[in-house]
């Protein structure tokens, strides 16, 4: 058989001349989890109004049309548009609306710092336990689960009420609160990547392990735990405005949305519309949130 | 007309089959006007490598696509339109008429089902009959293939049984039925050596035993010398080759068969070179305008890039597509074999 | 003798005995995997005393199925999985030993590539800079490493500029597999472990890697040990073979030699089940019967008596052992066929 003639004759084009160009764009992992992302509507329009919300938030001392202490014994409870004020009054006669746009900076510092702090701590936890050994593994995640066990609120409760009340010791409880969580988020993603084959290549090429960890671990196990801190920022907004509400996060005079809810809960049936407000911001916030995050994590899920 | 001579009419004949996946970013076409076509009885071998749309042809022909894919073309089973089944009588044609050997046994078999569990569904939704009948079929096609303790073996999970054993259950479950045609998607390259020439040779026998036409999808150019009667040879979604097997592996018509041969690493000299196509095969998204192998081959000319070549019959039975026909078998014919 | 004649071979700085002293010795080695589940104390005996030499320059062919212990016997090696008994002697330097060498030093002397499947490169990492992790790993700057990662493309034959920001997912199979092999020589290895490294290519993409192995070879200096099921590769780059059967060395000598004339059972079945490329000379019966067994519970004595049709009681009583071996040209078996004296019937006297 004479193939051989057939196929050495003429002019072949080496391997890398044939290729060319890339079909496609080279395009990193996150670049392309923003390619689809500009796809997704529904997202982008949440994604919006979270943006929104957070400026607000943190342009208060520019927007806010009253200082949200200044009270008023005459001004309590008035309807919508009274006297400037466009969404009303509270019970002590302050201006709903810059206690409402104040009280955005609370509650997304509370929503967001705890989910950080747990992120860090639960993350590195979560990440020396899928890397280490039997024994230490096992006390890490253990540990973890004991924590785990308690339904969230009633832990965040529990500690929150050790603890007194505050913003501080609200941040701190809801961080124990969702630790154990990302440890187990970080931990699962460890533990699948950790057996790869070319974290082997990494180990065979004379790498240790923390350098391991630091260039191939690291960037694979930011996505799952990425995806889940995102989900419970409004998880977090929801809880910190609970303790706020049972009077375990922030004290008056302080404007926190939860808060507000709790005070403004007696005058339920003088002024049913001004008492939502703070209900309805609670709402709008952490359903964006979610939203945005879940779209997010649809992005992060197609593989290349 | 067009070279073949044709004693019966064929139990399959697929034209001009195209499948495309259309997505937001490309659309890939996957198969691109594929035509061959099988008799009964006949062992036809669809061989290609990564890209070359052999295994998505397989799908087409049982209606495997998702619903993303966009199908075109004809095929047609014993004069029955295949792609226009509907329903019922789709869900008869699956399994019943046609049956498929899938490459892993380990994920096509459902794991938390026995064998016995598998067959005795497979054998009562095609054929009806209580479970004992079922059951004492399932025991006669678990010997056919020769798994020894077939009763014992009825109440075994897939993950029990070894890979040799878990493909002889997965062809079994697929000729349940008495199908016409068999499909059977690499199934022996998961598989070790000694246990591959078993399967090989135990599905040759079967199929001459039973006498049902069979594709046979395959990378290997040894399987396809081992088991076919007829080769198809694809690229890039479309045949680019077809004869006899004896034939197109002794004497390739197409440059890239001839290519496909020379790289197959069998007895080469040890110290020399082995003789390989350059380059890698093309994008499916972005195919070159004329032959899509053009930019791989040796013999490649103007002309060839021009407008994908037609069908050339250079010998009874035999077709390829390509416009170098001519240089590439007479330096072969007459040549020692 | 002219001096046109006489070229003085490449020596590598590092090179401690000259071309005499095997680039690697294993002795006994041995390891065992614990179970869980399947009852206690199973044990898969991955590897069990698993002997052999790798001189200089040479390819050293591992064939077997799976089950055999031929990736484990890669990785003990490397040391990336700790041996229970047993010893490595590189390059005159036992390893892992005080006085000897240490890992760290292993694993820049000796490099393995594996085979091309999706997690054989970080997804998440351009090309060019999973080359250069060894590098820089081993002491050098990030650019230097990048230039070092560059250099190698070019060795590998891919264009630098056009293939080193790109990500996994978009190489083709053989382009992944040039990438692997060039991570595995960023370091400057004297020794390659090619653990199936071919095998996941298709027929024309797998020559053209078999090619490139065997150039870079001759530029480089290297050793190989090529680990591969296709025994048709390992005959085309071997220069001699070890042929492994649950865990154990079966039979080793000069490829030529074992493919021409096999003396162990197993490899003429494994040479027998090799698929003709010929339509007209197909196999008519295959030959061997049943599957490998399981690695957990080896059959006593000869592993091999239970598919074998010469089998006798002493094959049951007694496990072979492969026979002395001097040099490179030596050609063993263990067998009691073929050791004299040892009370099989076909067996001769010494």
């Amino acid at each position: 058989m004479n193939e051989r003639a057939v196929v050495a004759q003429g002019a072949i084009p080496a391997d890398s001349e044939v290729d060319g160009a890339p079909a496609i764009r080279v395009r990193g992992y996150w670049q392309s989890v923003l390619h689809r992302l500009r796809y997704d509507w529904v997202t982008l329009a949440f994604g919006v109004v979270v943006l929104a919300i957070v400026i607000v938030a943190i342009a208060a001392p520019l927007i806010a049309p009253f200082d949200p202490y200044q009270q008023s014994i005459v001004g309590r409870l008035k309807p919508f548009g009274w006297r400037g004020h466009p969404w009303g009054t509270d019970e002590l006669g302050r201006d709903m609306m810059s206690r409402l746009i104040y009280g955005g900076r609370i509650s997304l510092v509370m929503g967001l710092a705890p989910v950080l702090i747990a992120t860090v701590v639960g993350g590195t936890l979560g990440v020396i336990g899928g890397f280490a050994g039997c024994l230490a593994n096992t006390a890490i995640m253990r540990t973890m689960d004991v924590f785990y066990a308690f339904p969230s609120i009633l832990l965040a409760v529990a500690i929150s009420g050790a603890m007194g009340g505050g913003m501080i010791n609200g941040i701190i409880s809801l961080s124990l609160v969702f630790t154990p969580a990302m440890c187990r988020v970080a931990e699962t993603a460890t533990a699948q990547v950790k057996n790869l084959d070319y974290i082997e290549a990494a180990r065979a090429s004379g790498a240790g392990t923390l350098t391991i960890i630091r260039y191939h671990v690291l960037g694979n196990v930011l996505g799952p735990v990425f995806i889940y801190a995102s989900s419970l920022v409004s998880v977090s907004i929801l809880l910190a405005s609970g303790l706020s509400f049972l009077g375990l996060g922030v004290q008056p005079p302080e404007p926190d949305w939860g808060l507000m809810l709790s005070t403004l809960r007696q005058s339920l049936y003088v002024d049913p519309l001004g008492c939502a407000l703070p209900g309805i911001a609670i709402f709008i916030t952490s359903i964006c949130f979610n939203l945005v995050s879940d779209g997010v994590r649809g992005a992060m899920d197609v593989r290349g | 007309m067009d070279g073949h001579t044709e004693a019966a009419a064929p139990l399959l004949d697929v034209r001009d089959l195209t499948v495309k996946f259309v997505s937001r970013e490309a659309t890939v076409t996957a198969v691109n006007g594929a035509t061959f076509s099988l008799r009964a009885g006949e062992v036809l071998c669809l061989l290609g490598e990564s890209g070359s749309g052999k295994s998505v042809t397989l799908r087409a022909l049982m209606r495997l696509l998702p619903k993303q894919a966009q199908v075109a073309g004809r095929v047609e089973l014993g004069g029955q339109d295949v792609l226009a089944l509907q329903g019922k009588a789709l869900r008869a044609f699956r399994g019943g008429e046609v049956a498929m050997v899938f490459q892993e046994p380990m994920t096509a078999l459902d794991p938390v089902y026995t064998i016995g569990q598998h067959l005795v569904e497979m054998i009562r939704r095609h054929k009806g009959g209580t479970k004992a009948e079922a059951r004492a079929r399932a025991i006669e096609l678990l010997d056919l293939v020769k798994i020894p303790s077939a009763a014992r073996r009825l109440d075994a999970y897939p993950h029990e049984l070894s890979g040799g054993l878990r493909q002889r259950a997965m062809i079994a479950i697929a000729l349940s039925c008495g199908p016409r045609l068999l499909l059977a998607d690499e199934p022996t390259t998961a598989l070790d050596a000694t246990v591959q020439i078993q399967v090989l040779i135990l599905l040759r026998r079967l199929q001459q035993e039973l006498g049902m036409g069979t594709i046979f999808v395959t990378h290997d150019l040894g399987v396809a010398a081992e088991i076919a009667d007829r080769v198809a040879v694809m690229y890039a979604g479309r045949v680019i080759e077809e004869g006899p097997v004896a034939d197109v592996l002794r004497a390739p018509a197409h440059p890239y068969t001839a290519g496909l041969l020379a790289s197959t690493v069998h007895d080469q000299a040890p110290d020399q070179d082995i003789a390989a196509i350059p380059g890698s095969p093309p994008d499916l998204r972005r195919l070159p305008g004329g032959c899509s192998f053009a930019p791989r081959c040796g013999l490649a000319t103007e002309a060839c890039r021009q407008a994908f070549p037609d069908p050339v019959y250079p010998a009874p039975g035999r077709m390829a597509r390509c416009l170098r026909v001519a240089d590439v078998l007479p330096s072969l014919i007459g040549e020692p074999a | 003798m002219s001096a046109a004649m006489e070229v003085q071979p490449y020596v590598d700085p590092r090179d401690r005995g000259g071309a005499a002293q095997p680039m690697l010795i294993a002795r006994e080695l041995q390891r065992y995997f614990r179970v869980k589940g399947a009852g206690k104390g199973a044990v898969v005996r991955a590897v069990d005393g698993v002997s052999f030499t790798l001189f200089k320059g040479e390819t050293l062919g591992v064939v077997g199925e799976s089950g055999c212990g031929k990736s484990t016997l890669a990785r003990l090696l490397l040391h990336l999985v700790v041996p229970d008994s047993g010893e490595l002697v590189f390059d005159g330097d036992a390893v892992g030993e005080t006085g000897g060498v240490n890992i760290g030093d292993l694993r820049r002397q000796v490099q393995m590539v594996f085979q091309d499947s999706y997690s054989s490169l970080n997804p998440r990492m351009p090309v060019q800079d999973s080359i250069a992790f060894g590098p820089m790993v081993n002491g050098r700057s990030k650019t230097e490493a990048r230039r070092i990662a560059h250099e190698i493309l070019v060795k590998v034959g891919l264009r630098p500029d056009l293939f080193g920001p790109r990500y996994p997912h978009e190489l083709s199979g053989g382009q992944k597999q040039r990438v692997n092999i060039a991570r595995a020589l960023a370091v400057g290895p004297r020794m390659v472990i090619l653990d199936e490294a071919v095998s996941a290519l298709d027929k024309s993409v797998e020559a053209q890697v078999l090619n490139l192995l065997r150039q870079l070879k001759r530029t480089l200096n290297l050793t190989y040990l090529f680990i591969s099921h296709d025994l048709n590769v390992v005959r085309y780059i071997s220069d001699r073979v070890l042929v492994m059967y649950l865990g154990q060395v079966v039979e080793l000598g000069p490829a030529a030699e074992v493919f021409a004339r096999a003396r162990h059972p197993y490899t003429r079945a494994l040479l027998g089940s090799r698929l003709s490329m010929d339509a007209g000379r197909r196999i008519e019966a295959p030959p061997l019967v049943g599957d490998p067994p399981s690695p957990i519970d080896p059959p006593s004595g000869c592993r091999f008596r239970t598919r074998c049709p010469h089998a006798e009681s002493v094959c049951e009583a007694r496990m072979p052992t492969l026979g002395h071996w001097e040099d490179r040209s030596s050609h063993v078996a263990a067998c009691h066929m073929t050791t004299p004296d040892s009370g099989h019937s076909l067996a001769g006297s010494a």
